[in-house]
């Protein structure tokens, strides 16, 4: 195999890192019943405010723990105005989403240019050396070493372990998560904390690892975090499906790059953007398969095209949490 | 007695106001600057003169405009963060008639009238985008909204590098600006037309009776407390939700338009200017009143215009405004609810 090819891949897999990180936690997030709309501003302050931290005291691991804690505090305030003061979750996350946006530019306008320091390039010994597999997996650094340990733990976390189903007992029918004597505005609480700690260590991954330094709105991070909540639904809440979306989404976003000199005519513009139609369009198509009028056409279709159109339908289809952002009553 | 004071939905929304100033005291502090000097910048650069006040008021209409349009989609419960595209795609529309009808025999004031007329309609058909694909498609409006917001900034910028590009290279600056007679006229000594006036006030008046006095705003409300409820009860829920994201994009579109024939003169990159955002924030703020958005959005004006020359002065970014803005929201949602939360449980005892 061509050995650029098999370096191209590898960095699909690395700058997928940020966004698999990020999806994972809204993911998780969600899966407990509550959105947290604040992605985009808490990646931009948690970019800002690791790349300070960790080039001014030369320590890269309390620059991401930085990140982290960023995003849990965000989070924090979007669970407690949606579970304890019974809040707009939208309303909420959707003012965070600016104010953090807004402070990272100011905070960070005195840091902007400066130069900064990278998580070293890590290969892992012996398993680096298999032909192909290697240069593709087990070429790069820590953080996509994580990335992959998390989709797979976030995966059986939910699916093969009890806090798992508990979780996804709070999320779909929190009334028999609670009969059975389970805190549910505390799980919900502490899901949110732990999503939106994975959701701020994307901003140092960009801001430390995959685009490097801080540029304040020309950093290219706006707009991210909105493709991180759409993902999330095409995701359809599984973190196996989440992540294929996640490099389905940097494939398409390489591809864009690579063909760009073979589309002279084609402006650059409406390349940059082209990941928001795409995103309406995949949204379009797993939720289409829910509407009532869909359902009319194909009960008045042939049957072969309905058991077809169905089979399709099924596969591609994602249904939220049924109480997603729903607040959650005892009585 | 301090439980039942914290209850009151005045005191709450005044901890608001000083928890954002303070918030702000804060971030500048924290970042070595002078509390006191940079809020008396953004007084001195907004009301300080004259002229400055023009600048606030010329800011002002366009918010106003767009947040009576908000007030309508967040009485149906909607969340219609399309609007920044809806106006960059009124701008868009207003900008092609100029455009085409500039070298014809056509009149110049039939002109700007057809321009406005398009932008309103370019306002209305990326609404109408934005429900369509929520009420037929099944997609958030806020995402829809998002997703076509970039689509329409992508828009601008390749007319402006690309089909309407300025004779040898397409710049940042936009295209070329219209000759004098495709401007609405100003009023003498001020930076503001008097159509620009009549307009905000006509929309504002409008839209207050809609919704205060009319069945169709009865109905809307009925949406946006519990939207099955009223499709049991015999509500036509989806054209209430075309017809609020319609009347929306109309405000939007026109915000747009007025944008082009009376404050740029030419299509620029984010001609939106971020009034759309802007007006989320005040309709959030007044939940959803349209006379109560009047003077918030003439205090957000204020901030807006003021802060422009923190960056020369005092070497400040200016989204030190946002900042501002932004926690005043978050402050106000906060304490609102912590406040009812105590009425609750004062009614309880």
């Amino acid at each position: 195999m061509d050995s650029t090819l098999l370096v191209s891949i590898a960095g699909i897999l690395s700058l997928a890192a940020p966004l698999i990180f990020a999806v994972i936690g809204e993911t998780l997030t969600e899966k407990s019943g509550i959105i947290n709309l604040s992605v985009n501003g808490t990646i931009l302050l948690a970019a800002m405010s690791s790349f300070v931290v960790a080039t001014s005291t030369n320590n890269l691991p309390l620059g991401f723990f930085i990140g982290g804690v960023i995003g849990m505090l965000v989070a924090m305030i979007v669970a407690f105005s949606s579970i304890s003061l019974k809040q707009s979750q939208v309303a909420i996350g959707f003012v965070l989403t600016l104010l953090c946006r807004d402070l990272a530019y100011f905070l960070g306008n005195p840091f902007m240019g400066n130069p900064g320091i990278r998580v070293p390039h890590s290969p892992i010994p012996l398993l680096s050396e298999i032909p192909i597999l290697g240069t593709i997996f087990f070429n790069q650094n820590i953080l996509v070493y994580a990335s992959y340990v998390l989709i797979f733990m976030a995966y059986l976390w939910i699916y093969k372990t009890r806090p798992g189903l508990i979780l996804q007992g709070i999320g779909e029918k929190p009334i028999a998560a609670y009969v059975r004597g389970m805190d549910v505005n505390k799980l919900r609480y502490l899901y949110t904390a732990i999503g939106g700690f994975l959701v701020g260590l994307a901003g140092p991954m960009y801001s430390l690892s995959v685009k490097v330094g801080w540029k304040g709105s020309i950093s290219g991070l706006d707009g991210l975090g909105w493709i991180v909540l759409a993902i999330t639904i095409f995701g359809a809440w599984n973190p196996l499906r989440a992540a294929l979306g996640v490099y389905l989404f940097v494939f398409l976003q390489w591809l864009g790059l690579v063909l760009q000199p073979y589309l002279a005519d084609f402006p650059s513009q409406v390349l940059q953007v082209a990941p928001f139609p795409l995103m309406i369009m995949t949204l379009l198509l797993v939720n289409i398969g829910n509407m009532e009028w869909v359902e009319k056409i194909l009960s008045a279709s042939p049957e072969l095209v309905r058991r077809g159109v169905k089979k399709i339908i099924r596969i591609v289809r994602s249904s939220p949490p049924a109480s997603l952002g729903v607040p959650f009553e005892k009585e | 007695m301090i439980r039942q004071l914290l209850s009151s939905n005045w005191v709450s929304k005044i901890l608001a106001i000083l928890s954002a100033f303070l918030f702000t005291v804060l971030i500048l502090l924290a970042i070595g600057a002078q509390p006191l000097e940079a809020y008396r910048n953004i007084l001195a650069g907004s009301l300080g003169k004259w002229q400055k006040i023009g600048e606030v008021i010329r800011a002002w209409l366009p918010l106003v405009i767009v947040t009576s349009g908000l007030a309508v989609t967040f009485t149906a419960g909607l969340w219609n963060i399309g609007v920044e595209g809806q106006i960059n795609m009124g701008a868009i529309l207003t900008t092609f008639v100029i455009r085409e009808l500039q070298e014809q025999a056509v009149s110049p004031s039939l002109v700007v009238f057809l321009a406005i007329l398009a932008g309103v309609f370019g306002g209305m058909l990326w609404a109408s985008l934005a429900a369509l694909l929520k009420i037929y498609g099944g997609i958030s409006e806020i995402f829809a909204g998002l997703g076509l917001n970039f689509v329409a900034d992508a828009i601008i910028l390749w007319l402006i590098f690309g089909p309407w590009k300025r004779p040898g290279i397409g710049s940042m600056s936009g295209t070329i600006p219209f000759g004098e007679q495709f401007r609405l006229p100003n009023l003498p000594g001020w930076p503001i037309s008097i159509w620009t006036i009549l307009l905000a006030v006509l929309i504002v008046v409008i839209v207050y009776i809609v919704l205060k006095g009319s069945y169709f705003g009865l109905r809307l409300k009925a949406i946006g407390r519990n939207i099955r409820a009223a499709f049991i009860k015999g509500v036509p829920t989806v054209r209430h939700m075309l017809m609020a994201f319609m009347i929306c994009g109309l405000c939007a579109g026109l915000t747009g338009s007025l944008q082009v024939v009376s404050v740029h003169f030419r299509l620029v990159p984010s001609i939106a200017s971020g009034y759309g955002f802007l007006g989320i924030l005040v309709s959030m703020l007044v939940n959803y009143h349209v006379l109560w958005s009047l003077p918030v959005a003439f205090l957000f004006s204020t901030l807006n215009t003021g802060s422009i020359q923190l960056p020369m002065v005092m070497k400040l970014d200016a989204s030190l405004t946002g900042v501002l803005q932004g926690s005043l929201v978050l402050f106000v949602l906060l304490l609102d609810g912590m406040s009812k939360k105590i009425s609750r449980k004062v009614k309880e005892e």
